[in-house]
């Protein structure tokens, strides 16, 4: 990935509300028209960080820098962003062009081209143009989120900030605005900063993603990054099903499970490793026929078997922990409930990770 | 027995649509002893005092033959005095109130926090107190050698005339009393602007004063509306604060209703006043309704 010149810029970046600290001294650079995505669980500090960016909170701590200058005391209707709410926010007592006129009325541009802007907005966004008189609350969930970025856009910011906007939307719906989303933010080659707690979502539309736990930026990286190479459990676990072995270092220098009375050959370790968790993804996790076949090897018993679409997912039991082994259709295994299986996977293809 | 009680079970079973059409029938038949009540306790005076504005004047029957002497008693009178007193005195006591509750109301809603509820309390407390005894206590307040001009005049030697039985302090009463009916609506009102939807209006460029004129006043705007009606509404039926802060100086409609009624035992002429009174303001609300429709400003529609 080539580097970008950073466009935002946090330093440092401390928030407190009382004697809740929200957000941990966070450092974080974000590079032009780079769409930059924040995950967390709730209460990760994520939606903080972003009202912090476009300037609804001031940091406790800190500086915001945007293009090297700084902003801690910019308000946001002086900054060159702007930001899509989670409820979007949309003015229920306007049409769908008043809405997306507003911050072109703000700054006193005539109506007629104030029309002319929205009704391209609208083209570009896929809104029918006869909903520019259509009263907002009667658009359905899709068209709001269109009208939501297209008042957005009508701002013409430098950065767009996006507060889990297709939270509330159906899964197929919320895939094919995924993907419109992307190709907006390639049209527009705006900077977007994107907050989800979906992993998912935020693999399918970023640059590079910042992985958040309770106020504090634990790991960024390209999604492919995150995905492949995980720097704690935390991390690993969010990414969605996965199998977590909890190991120590033994004296002949392999991994020791206590649980599952099971010794491992370890892949690169991290310096003065001595416990944590090894992680290996579904997909990497094969059920074998004989020991030989991998060089880390647990028998277990199939417990259920689940559809996937185009793969197969196991559940294999091995003492109290239950594994998760996945597999294309086509290699559908043909096995009785209960009956004995061998798992394994050979070293490269797990991580270990600490807490 | 047993059998019997099974058999009309059987034949309560088989015919369902009867069943269905009793419970049809259940709904109305719930909703008669309100509606009686309803009947007797608010439209049967109201169309007694209607029928007796169109009987012959100083008559106390309801069944004679009907005229309009009264009406024209009345257009021939200079009550238009007393209707504009009372609509004036109304209007500026609301007017006065939408200033005065507007910044106490955004407080409440989304300033005080906690302390919300106790000051909404301390609102409430003086309406248990009955509002003729309130009144006297501002006469005892503003009358000569009371509270405030007492104190003045030991403390600091002022002498001053005393306000009683002015316009002003009419006014000045009618806001004191009336002044929860406009803050609680205003305040339910500012409580509903979403603050996404204000923060949303800042960040795209509005300022402060373009947030409020754009956002928070049309979007409180049915909280507004409804406290304005409230309180005009109520306004114009004030009675007491002329009378007595004001010391019969001013002569609202109101109260020439009630001397009809009483001293001049006139129900006739009373009752057209009424009429009239009631013509007026309905007049007046559905003009402000159709003006602003609530279920478009808050987007229903």
């Amino acid at each position: 990935m080539t580097t970008r010149s950073p466009v935002i810029e946090l330093r440092q970046i401390t928030k407190t509300f009382g004697n809740f600290t929200a957000v941990h001294s966070i450092d974080l650079s974000i590079g032009e028209s780079e769409f930059f995505t924040i995950v967390g669980p709730s209460g990760s500090g994520k939606t903080t960080v972003l009202r912090m960016l476009a300037g609804l909170e001031s940091p406790t701590s800190g500086d915001i820098l945007l293009r090297g200058q700084r902003i801690n005391d910019v308000p946001a209707n002086r900054r060159p962003t702007c930001m899509v709410f989670q409820s979007l926010a949309l003015f229920p007592h306007r049409t769908v062009g008043q809405n997306i006129e507003f911050p072109l009325k703000i700054r006193d541009v005539a109506p007629a081209e104030r029309k002319q802007r929205a009704l391209q907005l609208m083209v570009q966004l896929r809104l029918p143009e006869d909903y520019y008189g259509k009263n907002v609350t009667k658009c359905s969930g899709g068209e709001r989120q269109r009208v939501a970025l297209a008042r957005a856009l009508a701002y013409n910011p430098d950065i767009l900030f996006f507060d889990e906007p297709l939270s509330a939307i159906d899964y197929k719906l919320r895939k094919t605005l995924e993907k419109e989303l992307k190709d907006i933010h390639r049209e527009t080659g705006k900077t977007f900063v994107y907050i989800t707690h979906s992993l998912e979502e935020a693999m399918v539309m970023s640059d590079r993603i910042g992985v958040m736990r309770s106020g504090r930026l634990v790991q960024v990286g390209t999604p492919n990054e995150i995905y492949t190479s995980p720097n704690s459990k935390f991390v690993s676990e969010f990414i969605g099903d996965v199998n977590i072995i909890p190991v120590r270092l033994n004296g002949s220098n392999k991994l020791h499970s206590d649980d599952l009375g099971a010794e491992f050959v370890a892949p690169g370790m991290p310096n003065g490793f001595s416990a944590g968790h090894l992680v290996v993804r579904p997909e990497s996790l094969r059920i074998i026929d004989r020991r030989e076949d991998a060089e880390n090897v647990l028998t277990g018993k199939l417990y259920n078997e689940y559809a996937l679409g185009s793969r197969i997912q196991y559940q294999v039991r091995v003492g109290e922990q239950v594994f998760i082994v996945e597999r294309l259709r086509q290699q559908a295994l043909n096995k009785q409930r209960d009956s004995d299986v061998m798992i394994g996977w050979n070293a490269r293809d797990s991580i270990l990770v600490g807490d | 027995m047993a059998e019997a009680g099974a058999q009309a079970a059987i034949a309560t079973a088989a015919s369902p649509a009867k069943a269905s059409a009793w419970r049809l029938r259940a709904g109305p038949a719930n909703a008669v002893p309100i509606i009686l009540f309803l009947l007797i306790g608010f439209a049967a005076p109201l169309l007694a005092v209607i029928g007796y504005s169109f009987m012959p004047p100083r008559t106390f029957g309801l069944w004679q033959a009907p005229t309009l002497s009264n009406y024209e008693t009345v257009f021939n009178s200079t009550s238009y005095i007393s209707f504009l007193w009372s609509l004036g005195l109304a209007a500026l006591t609301v007017i006065l109130l939408a200033l005065i509750c507007y910044p106490v109301a955004y407080g409440l809603a989304r300033v005080f926090g906690r302390w919300s509820t106790l000051l909404t309390l301390l609102f409430t407390i003086p309406l248990f107190v009955s509002e003729n005894v309130r009144l006297y206590g501002w006469i005892l307040f503003f009358i000569k050698n009371g509270v405030l001009l007492g104190t003045l005049k030991s403390w600091f030697g002022i002498e001053i005339e005393s306000w009683l039985f002015t316009e002003g302090i009419i006014v000045l009463g009618m806001v004191y009393v009336y002044l929860p009916f406009m803050l609680f609506p205003m305040t339910l009102g500012v409580s509903m602007v979403p603050n996404e939807t204000r923060d949303a209006a800042f960040d795209l460029g509005a300022t402060r004063w373009q947030v409020f004129k754009e956002v928070d006043l049309p979007l409180s705007m049915p909280g507004i509306i409804i406290g304005f009606l409230l309180s005009f509404v109520l306004a114009v039926g004030a009675i007491a604060e002329a009378k007595v802060l004001g010391g019969q100086q001013i002569i609202p409609i109101t109260h020439d209703i009630e001397i009809a009624f009483t001293y001049a035992q006139n129900w006739p002429l009373g009752s057209a006043l009424a009429v009239l009174l009631m013509l007026v303001i309905g007049a007046l609300v559905l003009l402000v309704l159709r003006r602003f429709d609530l279920d478009v400003i808050l987007g229903r529609r």
